[in-house]
């Protein structure tokens, strides 16, 4: 565009669109920041005066504590104070649902790893040689830990005073003793999977003048650590600030508390800023990670292929705490049909104690577990009828106006059959060419040269999945936003406050679009995430973009119409003739009126709005609601594997993602986390699983838990649909879970059709498939 | 013990370091360069990457007292003053970076092999990138980064930074 003529700037001249609006790519606020490796994550912190915490874990999986002599470990140099379960301050218990948990183990010991005692000392060496002079006299007991055994017998000890049973839910629909000619079943297991965020748990906290504490940390929900936090401190929640440090990913594992409670404690005790940063191996023991489960379902359909019942039992193994088993029992058995119109279902679903390590939040809550499983039993009953497992998907696909087994009927797209058909149309990779030699790095074993093509057998699969959307179940589910306009340097500026965590998914990016297409400028700030303004909730459930996109959606409204009805007062238009654009006050008669920052002049406009999403309402004891869950998101897999059948090693060579995201805010990041959560669910199918036996985890670190590297994770084909969803912010729906929940299967379906073995368990290891 | 190191071209020395840390623990805890990442303390993910007299290393398994006397460039090294390197550069226009833990090893890392392989294939991009393990991404972008960075450079005739010199 040439400038040779351009007048003087008036504000009569309406400019292009605000780029960077609902529906663009901006690049993330925090990109250049991360690169230049400025961006300050809860490890990096550092303050005057400052002392390392650390913390005594349990070593037996079930133990009474009989004695505790902290005198040897408070005696050694550089040691400024030890702690156990007398010094905490208020109550000794939290938990997300039951608060359940110790801050501090007292009397009994129930998983191994819980924490018992913490030292502040001048050095992380120093700390962690203190905690060897602990003495804790421990009577051994038997540990529980088997979950199917304990919902089963009731002579298996009781892990806590009120019994094994976290949640019983069952589900009916229809017929619970429905027949039908074709019948398949089987038996699932789902191993345990770390979230293996890449950035350990870590806090500092800073004692307050006012007796109060300042705690800067990574976590997925300010107000929740708060809430248990003050309560176990016993100050006020007002003296209790928490300010969000850089997260290091969090997948899940972020939303019960670790350190927070610890490192207040020792702040508090010794009057000095206190930091706590976890080990990998000391993370694994501390953050709860997905539920093991076992699975036993029946399918049974007509000759034709149509469902006709489903009926499965789900045992999950909650561990020694509570924290999200009770939803996950009620995902689990909610969506445990799948994406899948079926007429009779019965489904019961266990959440169980036991003294194995605590289960809760990850990625995919309570949805991935059941989705291997059903999935794997569509595979199974098409094979059993002679079709096409895609086309089975399709015939009994859930769809708009369906309903689901708690009697939820879909009010909004789903899109289901849809997804099946086009990631089924997406390229294919190129076969082997038999006359050349193979590039060794494209086969299983890669540079390690375990085969030249000998020995390897392709297969392809396909995998569909539902997975709820934000609370379930009758939860007041909201967001908060404060939203404030003025003019900084002569242009308008917008900065937004909520305590929606950033974690790596990019809600600044999407707070910051939505901002500028409902304010029409440019700038526009992202406020740090503090308790200075009211909750978020968790950046979980596939939420944020929904109830923090609503929330500053709606304060954003609340701003611009004080600022219409400044313009209509100073300008004389009609506010309802008003609207903004492009940093102007337009009336719909007459053009643009004004200039935003001539309208503001000193004002400054901040309004503060919450977005609650509809009403959901709880499960009935035969697992019904009107409305259960607020929204469903689908997406559908298809995985192509390669198999060295003598060695027992996969590669994925090409896997494929068509999802619904009702409305790609930002369509870059939407990719990502496609990407990102599809590379999860391949390390769920074929490398990831915490070993645990008699309640120890045996690998702890990343030498022996693997999770995907650049090598494991082959080319994508992404194929992003929009059918928005009427009763969301701009149509969106939730996108960060589905794809590592529907991944998983198709991977496990594509080594099955190469190499013809059941597959029972995930991770599927070399001793699964070699022929 | 006293240490005496190169890092990011200046001169820099740590008084009272205990024999046990690491190279990794001095730059973050005491010569306030916290960029490189502790995530393993094993050598597993990559998120320590720094160069050691310009060879790529796991700072989390360097003794501190190995690094005396020698040049250390970290991920704060990498931009020229203001400017962006082009590995930073296409890291953040093509999405690559997501919660960030992983990206400044993975930069170290990238860096380095454009600067010996200014067109690398994208086997060539994955076996160098191997050690660095990133939860958030898939890779994918990750993928497009190296790839643009190499194209830019290529299209430039500039070549990377730190690292850039190297025989």
């Amino acid at each position: 565009m040439s400038n040779t003529h351009a007048p003087a700037h008036r504000p009569q001249d309406l400019d292009d669109a605000i780029a960077g609006g609902v529906g663009e790519s901006p690049l993330r606020p925090d990109g250049a920041l991360k690169v230049r490796g400025d961006f300050a994550y809860s490890s990096d912190l550092w303050a005057e005066n400052m002392l390392w915490g650390a913390t005594l874990r349990s070593p037996h999986p079930s133990a009474r504590i009989r004695s505790i002599d902290i005198g040897p470990a408070l005696r050694a140099p550089g040691v400024y104070t030890v702690l156990t379960a007398a010094d905490v301050p208020g109550r000794n218990l939290y938990g997300l649902k039951d608060i359940d948990q110790p801050v501090l183990a007292e009397e009994m010991v129930r998983y191994r790893g819980e924490a018992v005692a913490l030292v502040a000392a001048d050095h992380p060496e120093t700390a962690r040689r203190a905690l060897d002079l602990v003495e804790v006299d421990y009577e051994v007991l038997e540990p529980v830990v088997d979950a199917e055994l304990a919902a089963r017998d009731e002579s298996v000890p009781k892990v806590h005073p009120g019994g094994n049973t976290v949640r019983y839910q069952p589900i009916v629909k229809g017929d619970p003793e429905a027949t039908a000619d074709v019948v398949v079943s089987g038996t699932y297991t789902v191993g345990m999977q770390d979230q293996a965020f890449l950035g350990p748990e870590s806090g500092l906290a800073i004692p307050g003048e006012d007796g109060g504490v300042d705690l800067y940390l990574a976590t997925q929900d300010l107000h929740s650590d708060r809430k248990q936090t003050a309560a176990a401190l016993d100050l006020d929640p007002e003296l209790v600030r928490m300010t969000m440090s850089g997260v290091g990913g969090a997948f899940g594992g972020r939303e019960d508390l670790s350190m927070q409670v610890h490192v207040c404690m020792l702040a508090l005790r010794t009057g000095r800023p206190v930091k706590i940063v976890y080990d990998r191996e000391e993370s694994f023991f501390g953050h709860v990670h997905r539920h093991p489960a076992r699975m036993y379902y029946e399918h049974g359909a007509t000759e034709d292929g149509d469902l006709v019942y489903v009926r499965a039992q789900l045992y999950f193994d909650g561990g020694a705490y509570a924290s999200k088993t009770p939803v996950v029992v009620g995902n689990g058995t909610t969506l445990g049909v799948g994406p899948y119109d079926v007429p009779n279902v019965s489904i019961q679903g266990w959440g169980m104690y036991t003294n194995n390590p605590p289960c809760g939040a990850m990625r995919g809550l309570g949805a991935v577990q059941p989705a291997f499983a059903y999935e794997s039993q569509m595979d199974r009953l098409a094979a059993k009828l002679g079709m096409d497992p895609v086309e089975l998907r399709i015939r009994n696909a859930i769809s708009r106006g369906g309903t689901t087994p708690t009697g939820q009927v879909l009010d909004y797209p789903a899109p289901v059959a849809e997804l099946l058909r086009r990631v089924r149309d997406l390229p294919l990779p190129a076969a082997h060419n038999p006359d050349t030699a193979p590039d060794i790095r494209d086969l299983p074993g890669g540079a390690s040269n375990t085969t030249h093509g000998e020995g390897v057998v392709r297969g392809v699969g396909y995998g569909v999945c539902i997975k709820n959307v934000c609370y379930a179940e009758g939860a007041d589910d909201f967001s908060t936003a404060r939203v404030r306009l003025q003019v900084v340097a002569g242009e308008p500026l917008a900065m937004v406050h909520t305590a929606a965590a950033e974690v790596g998914q990019g809600v600044v990016t999407v707070q910051q679009q939505i901002t500028r297409s409902e304010l029409g400028v440019e700038r526009v700030n992202i406020h740090p995430n503090d308790t200075e303004v009211g909750p978020a909730g968790s950046s979980s459930a596939s939420r944020q973009t929904y109830v923090t996109g609503g929330a500053v959606q709606a304060a954003c409204r609340a701003v611009r119409d004080r600022l219409l009805a400044l313009t209509a007062e100073r300008f004389g238009e009609p506010a309802s003739e008003l609207s903004l654009a492009g940093g102007k006050v337009v009336s719909a008669g007459s053009g643009v009126v004004a200039d935003i920052a001539e309208v503001l002049g000193s004002e400054v406009v901040e309004e503060t709005r919450e977005y609650h999403h509809r009403e959901t309402f709880p499960l009935d004891e035969q697992g019904h609601s009107e409305r259960a869950q607020v929204q469903h998101a689908f997406s559908a897999h298809r995985a192509v594997v390669d198999v060295d059948t003598e060695l027992g090693l996969i590669k994925v060579v090409q896997l494929d993602c068509s999802q619904d995201v009702g409305k790609a805010v930002n369509p870059e990041s939407v990719v990502g986390q496609i990407q990102g959560g599809s590379a999860q669910g391949l390390g769920l199918a074929v490398m990831e699983e915490i070993q645990v036996g008699e309640g120890k985890i045996r690998n702890p670190s990343f030498t022996d838990y693997l999770i995907p590297t650049i090598l494991d994770m082959p080319p994508m084909n992404v194929d992003v649909i929009e059918r928005g969803d009427p009763n969301a912010p701009y149509g969106v729906r939730g996108v960060g879970e589905p794809p590592t929940i529907s991944s998983t299967p198709a991977i496990v379906a594509a080594i099955r059709a190469a190499t013809g073995e059941e597959l029972t368990h995930v991770p599927v290891g070399p001793e699964h498939v070699i022929g | 013990m006293r240490l005496n190191l190169n890092v990011n071209g200046r001169a820099m020395t740590a008084d009272d370091v205990w024999e046990g840390e690491s190279l990794l623990y001095v730059l973050r805890e005491r010569l306030g360069l916290p960029g490189s990442k502790n995530a393993c303390e094993q050598g597993e993910c990559g998120s320590c990457t720094v160069y050691l007299d310009r060879v790529p290393v796991c700072a989390c398994l360097v003794a501190a007292g190995q690094a005396q006397d020698r040049e250390v460039g970290t991920v704060e090294g990498l931009a020229d003053e203001e400017e962006l390197a082009p590995v930073q550069r296409a890291f953040v226009d093509e999405g690559a970076v997501q919660c960030g833990f992983c990206t400044p090893g993975l930069l170290v890392a990238a860096d380095d092999l454009i600067n010996r392989v200014p067109e690398p294939s994208d086997a060539e991009i994955r076996e160098a990138l191997a050690g660095n393990l990133c939860r958030c991404t898939g890779y994918e972008k990750i993928m497009a980064a190296v790839r643009t960075a190499a194209e830019r450079n290529a299209g430039t005739g500039i070549s990377g930074s730190t690292g850039g010199d190297r025989e």
